[in-house]
């Protein structure tokens, strides 16, 4: 894998995490696979994960919702609403999820910009969370989400070594 | 951990077979004929998941021209469950994916 093509994921501030990926394609075409429902269900989730239900409603205050299959047969539902949409430059709104929602119902604040160089673009996925202990609680849950199964073996063998 | 490394760890362990030798080296080292044993499987079955440990830098391998015992890298096995990693790996696949999706539009891709 060359480097530009590595992701990074940091967490500059208690609640925040902000994720940078460079892609091979101009800017239209990363926007458009990041908002057609038809072309983010042949991306969106881990391998050998389905996004099985992708609805979007592309405007400031439209709302989206995906829910994605795992191997095992469980689903996770996302959810959000648009509060501003500049093509093909920037998709700013809050994510409303269960798992990372105040007693309040605030939720998530994401922005995700996409700047086009010499034909390639750079990501940047940044969000922020309403407290440190639920962006904490998300990494947390991003560890079950992203290896499933593997990583609760992954842990079991780690506290056997120990 | 360099982050691309990192992926590679997840890839290696993603298996059960691959977790299980894992676990049969954290109890000390072991030749591939004893690892193969408790698997009922053939030496070049478990060689080739012995590559994709060692690719990931979770296995070495001795020097011992007899034996070349296999050995645990207990350090990047921790690294593995640092905090962002399981984080990481969501996004990470879902982008690899993306680049696949990427490279088919601009090849022209019909649907």
């Amino acid at each position: 894998m060359r480097a530009t093509e590595t992701l990074t994921v940091e967490t500059p501030a208690p609640r925040e995490i902000v994720m940078t990926r460079e892609f091979a394609a101009p800017r239209a075409l990363v926007f458009a696979a990041y908002t057609r429902p038809e072309l983010l269900r042949r991306w969106f989730g881990p391998h050998g994960h389905e996004l099985v239900e992708c609805e979007i409603d592309l405007r400031a205050g439209g709302v989206w919702r995906y829910v994605v299959k795992a191997p095992d047969a469980s689903t996770m539902t996302l959810r959000g609403v648009y509060r501003e949409i500049v093509a093909p430059e920037r998709i700013v709104g809050v994510e409303t999820n269960e798992d990372c929602e105040a007693e309040d119902g605030t939720g998530t604040a994401s922005t995700i910009t996409f700047d086009e160089r010499d034909g390639r673009t750079t990501l940047t996925h940044q969000l922020i969370f309403v407290s440190q202990e639920i962006r904490d609680m998300m990494i947390e849950l991003g560890m079950q989400h992203g290896v499933g199964q593997g990583y609760e073996r992954l842990a079991t063998l780690l506290e056997e070594q120990a | 951990m360099p982050p691309e490394l990192l992926d590679a760890t997840f890839a290696a362990l993603a298996d059960p077979t691959r977790r299980a030798i894992l676990k049969r080296l954290a109890a000390g080292e072991a030749t591939v004929g004893e690892l193969a044993a408790p698997f009922a499987m053939t030496q070049p079955a478990i060689s080739k998941h012995l590559k994709v440990l060692e690719r990931a830098g979770l296995v070495t391998r001795g020097r011992d021209a007899q034996r070349r015992p296999c050995r645990l890298e207990a350090e990047r096995l921790r690294d593995a469950t640092e905090w962002l990693a399981g984080f990481r790996a969501f996004w990470a696949g879902s982008f690899e994916r993306l680049d696949d999706l990427l490279a088919d539009l601009q090849q022209g891709d019909p649907r």
